[in-house]
């Protein structure tokens, strides 16, 4: 079969750091976490600048991802 | 409705005529033979990652998107707001698949996901089911675009009777199919630029001022009715809101990227490493996009709905109308005419690319495989020109003929169809273990499914699933996701165990996936 073996020493395509991906996933896909007004940010409730910060963190991560696992 | 505001049409023309002066100038622009596909289709597979922001970006975040998800907070409140965690979850999915499909594409000059299922599984047919997929999911989509030209052309103001009140909307429609088709994607390329230049100072200006002018966040959350402000808690024996939720947020970000403009502005890369720094750098739009769903909860805020000058704006064209009144409310008339301009230059980007995506599946994967087996590269690239301008042209008769509710009801079902290519598109960029016979009926049944549900539902993206004595609410395109990859699965396992095995047919190997 042509699509057998990946054994030419080619760069590896996973690596475990991707596993930080999951973070991302189950901070933002289970609403009890986060379903609530208290605390609020200048008057903000919990439920929107949390998940407004998850962009922020998400996008942190994925560039650290990147610059750890582009080498 | 309301008097034509003069001063915020001169701006919304004056900056129309820029960016079709640059739609057309745009030919030029790293310049390569405009009579070959991928260079009209892909702009040549140049694009850097910049560019591939911009494009990305212009081509995702739509037009509808910013009309529509504030229009479902301000109707339905916080259940607007899994936008954000559908565009966060997103970007994982980009940063670890895209890039395989983008190296095995760039190898064997794939421009489409019907030539990349064609040459993984040498099924013309299951390579059709992916491609009609994608042609029948995009065409409302572009369709819906037009509704957020639209609202913003009432917004200023410009009204009519019969054929009359459709003709600013066909204007801009011309002049988007003369530029695509004589540019191709470096048109959308260059425009997503100002448009997403225009959309940032939009956003960020609205986020700002209108706050200031109601007196403070906390103030306008005071002002949202309680049972908007938060999901419902579940009640027993129910995963309710919460499951609901993160479906819906987890399904849409499934689908989002296998929609053919997706693909095609993914596929413009110059390479792999551009989309990984891309999946870190566009969640920028995600915070925007969370923005100005809060813009939705100062309409409501502001009032917009209760004033007599904006009820024939909201007559017609109902919610969707809750931004459009809050920016004539709250912006002086010239920036009225920049923020409508973001929005209506907004609905033309994406509608663009879709179009040379949809040209681009017919011309390779129905035309070319069914039809003229072997045409040159010119009469290819022309073939996708004209395609262009029929999709356009059967994008703007919709809705100028079809009542909205139908485009917004197609858009959904295209989300649920466009999903059930997950398997054999993601998967496929894996690993080829799936028999292809068994991805065409997994797909066949979770399209089937998928719509039953939603019919069943008067159209409506949720399902309730029964489940033993719980009841659980969630996105019928995750569940008939799951449904379909099971079947693949099962199938794959049972066709393996009947016939002799005989190696499968592939045209890639496992070192075309990457660098």
């Amino acid at each position: 079969m042509s699509n057998a073996g990946n054994t030419r020493g080619e760069r590896s395509t996973w690596s475990w750091w991707y596993l930080l991906f999951l973070i991302q996933f189950v901070a933002v896909l289970w609403p009890p976490f986060y379903n609530k007004a208290e605390p609020a940010l200048l008057g903000m409730p919990f439920f929107y600048w949390y998940q407004l910060a998850c962009v922020v963190v998400a996008a942190v991560m994925t560039a650290s991802i990147y610059v750890i696992t582009e080498k | 409705m309301q008097n034509v505001n003069w001063v915020a049409l001169s701006v919304f023309v004056l900056l129309f005529g820029f960016i079709t002066w640059l739609g057309f100038a745009a030919a030029h622009w790293r310049k390569g033979d405009l009579g070959q596909l991928h260079e009209w289709g892909l702009a040549g597979r140049r694009f850097g990652t910049l560019i591939t922001w911009f494009l990305v970006g212009g081509d995702l975040y739509t037009a509808y998107t910013f009309i529509a998800v504030p229009a479902l907070a301000f109707g339905a409140g916080a259940v607007a707001f899994f936008a954000v965690p559908y565009t966060i979850v997103v970007y994982p999915l980009l940063f670890l698949v895209f890039p395989r499909l983008w190296h095995v594409c760039h190898k064997h000059g794939y421009i489409t996901a019907g030539d990349f299922v064609r040459g993984r599984y040498g099924n013309r047919w299951l390579a059709l089911a992916i491609t009609v997929t994608g042609i029948v999911a995009t065409m409302p989509y572009i369709a819906l675009q037009l509704v957020g030209l639209q609202v913003v052309i009432g917004g200023l103001g410009i009204s009519g009777t019969g054929w009359v009140a459709d003709l600013p909307l066909i204007v801009a429609f011309l002049i988007l199919a003369a530029f695509t088709y004589s540019s191709g994607l470096r048109a959308p390329a260059s425009i997503a630029i100002v448009k997403d230049i225009l959309i940032y100072i939009t956003a960020f200006a609205a986020v700002i001022v209108i706050p200031i002018q109601l007196g403070g966040f906390g103030k306008i959350f005071a002002a949202v009715p309680h049972e908007k402000l938060l999901l419902a808690v579940p009640g027993s024996n129910t995963t309710g809101a919460y499951g609901a939720y993160a479906t819906l947020a987890l399904g849409s970000a499934l689908a989002l990227l296998l929609y053919p403009h997706s693909l095609t502005a993914i596929f413009s890369a110059s390479s792999g490493r551009a989309i990984r720094r891309n999946a870190a750098l566009l969640p920028g739009y995600s915070f925007m996009l969370g923005l100005l769903a809060l813009v939705g909860f100062f309409a409501l805020g502001a009032g917009v709905a209760k004033l007599p000058e904006f009820a024939a704006g909201f007559k017609q064209f109902g919610n969707n109308f809750a931004v459009p009144a809050l920016f004539l409310h709250s912006f002086p008339d010239w920036f009225v005419g920049v923020a409508f301009a973001a929005i209506g230059i907004g609905a033309l980007v994406p509608a663009a690319i879709m179009s040379i995506a949809a040209a681009n599946l017919y011309t390779r994967n129905i035309h070319c495989e069914f039809i003229n087996r072997s045409p040159t590269p010119g009469e290819e690239a022309q073939l996708a020109k004209w395609a262009s301008l029929v999709v356009k042209a059967g994008a703007l008769v919709f809705i100028v003929f079809v009542p909205l509710k139908f485009a917004i009801y197609l858009q959904l079902l295209g989300g649920i169809w466009i999903i059930q290519t997950l398997p054999a598109v993601v998967i496929g960029a894996y690993t080829r273990w799936l028999n292809d016979w068994a991805l065409l009926v997994g797909w066949a049944v979770g399209t089937y499914a998928g719509t039953a549900m939603a019919i069943s539902q008067d159209l409506k993206p949720g399902y309730p699933l029964k489940l033993g004595d719980w009841t659980l609410p969630g996105y019928t395109a995750f569940y008939t996701l799951i449904l379909n990859l099971a079947i693949a699965v099962v199938l794959t396992l049972v066709l393996n165990a009947l016939s002799a095995r005989r190696p499968a047919a592939d045209a890639t190997v496992a070192a075309d996936y990457h660098a």
